[in-house]
């Protein structure tokens, strides 16, 4: 089937199965920071945001996305510079291996979209679809929360 | 994971969505947030041959506030729920549950006449449903019919609905009078199932006795199940510590659960009574602000 979407801003056409998978088809553009974790809708590895909300990609068809506007990590970043949440996750050392970052900054945007200054139980429970297994979480929440103090001095 | 190969088509209107659903017939499925129906063919537990995808179709996403009732729209998801303030003013049950279905990922797009619909015993939805006696409205070409929740929900993953009938929108009856309710969770984790689950919720009459009370399990029988004994014990009576006990182990009598990974038979009928008793301590409260 014919698919046309935006995907970080630039307009795509693909023509898919459709059991093709989202996340399979956004990999396939060679925007690999989406990952694969569980492939069972549980660890929030593939989180993009569709139409600014974050969605679980390996539980979305390709097909859905028909019609969306689709971010992923790589869309994070504008004009050459790091979006905040980028630069508070390297200041905070809000990842280790790396693996669940990218899910982990886009549920982080989607909540500071709606609150710029959350609280650790606010950041813990949004946050609580997307699975680490390095760092504890503690500096993930930190980065969230000082990601929301960047926006805030802007 | 892939689930075998399917058909698809994304209507934009009701009636478009029926007229796929009666000319592809048996094989066809409705596609809605897709949050238990993906997972399970790509776990080929399900294998549709035909998908007919709803999330296009307009008006689909309301929470009304209409004859005594809330009606949610077929395309109303869970977070929508969550952030629903007609919900959190007219039912207590279903503001309490909201937060605890799934993760909050999945609540962005899982929809709640979906869950209601696909009839998971370990799905939280039809517990509150069964609480609150809400109804559902299948709607086929050839036109509405009104269905109570006991008679919608027949078995494990098996609902009433005929072939050619969607879940249009399920009704959730306000209080009649001063009610309150709570939907009690014990999960592992954040986006596991239940390992029990328990809506209670009532409504007091002028004197202040239970007038109307409902009582439905998660996660320990074949399917939800409304606990009748413990809901027989409370009407007519005047709320106390002994009265809810009471209550909550005949709700007990009605679990039969499996010991399974997540907690032993003994263990999950003694959470049911003890979640029995807190929500409906929690309703009195509610009832009595």
């Amino acid at each position: 089937m014919q698919i046309n979407l935006t995907l970080n801003g630039a307009e795509q056409s693909a023509d898919v199965e459709p059991r093709y998978l989202l996340v399979d088809y956004i990999r396939g553009t060679g925007n690999t920071g989406t990952h694969i974790g569980c492939d069972t809708t549980s660890c929030g590895a593939c989180t993009v945001l569709v139409n600014g909300t974050p969605m679980k990609s390996c539980t979305m068809f390709a097909v859905q996305a028909n019609g969306t506007s689709i971010t992923t990590v790589e869309g994070l970043k504008q004009n050459g510079e790091l979006h905040p949440i980028q630069t508070a996750f390297k200041e905070k050392h809000g990842l280790q291996c790396g693996f669940c970052t990218p899910g982990m900054m886009l549920t982080g945007v989607a909540l500071l979209e709606e609150n710029d200054d959350p609280t650790e139980d606010e950041i813990r429970w949004a946050i609580s679809g997307n699975i680490c297994r390095c760092t504890g979480y503690v500096n993930i929440v930190k980065a969230v929360q000082h990601a929301g103090s960047l926006i805030r001095e802007n | 994971m892939y689930p075998p190969a399917f058909n698809y088509s994304a209507p934009t209107s009701v009636e478009e969505v029926l007229t796929t659903l009666t000319n592809e017939g048996d094989g066809a499925r409705v596609l809605a947030g897709g949050q238990s129906l993906i997972p399970m063919m790509k776990l080929r537990l399900a294998s549709p041959a035909f998908l007919v995808d709803i999330n296009g179709v307009a008006g689909l996403d309301y929470i009304n506030d209409v004859n005594g009732h809330v009606a949610i729209g077929a395309l109303v998801r869970h977070n929508d729920i969550v952030k629903s303030d007609t919900i959190s003013s007219t039912n207590h049950t279903m503001a309490s549950a909201a937060p605890w279905i799934a993760d909050p990922i999945v609540r962005n797009r899982g929809t709640l006449c979906g869950s209601v619909a696909h009839c998971d015993p370990e799905g939280d939805w039809n517990s509150v449903m069964l609480a609150a006696r809400a109804e559902v409205v299948a709607q086929s070409a050839s036109g509405e019919r009104v269905i109570p929740i006991d008679d919608f929900i027949v078995d494990f993953f098996t609902n009433s609905l005929q072939p050619g009938e969607i879940v249009k929108e399920v009704r959730v009856p306000k209080y009649s009078g001063r009610g309150g309710g709570a939907y009690m969770k014990l999960e592992r984790k954040i986006g596991d199932y239940a390992t029990v689950g328990v809506a209670s919720q009532f409504e007091l009459d002028g004197d202040g006795k239970i007038a109307q009370a409902g009582i439905a399990l998660t996660a320990v029988n074949a399917k939800n199940t409304r606990a009748t004994a413990a809901e027989q014990v409370l009407v007519g009576e005047t709320p106390s510590d002994e009265l809810f006990r009471e209550a909550g182990e005949a709700a007990a009598q009605a679990a039969e659960p499996e010991t399974n990974v997540r907690g032993t038979a003994e263990w999950k009928r003694e959470v049911v009574s003890v979640y029995t008793r807190r929500g409906l301590e929690t309703a009195l409260a509610q009832a009595q602000a």
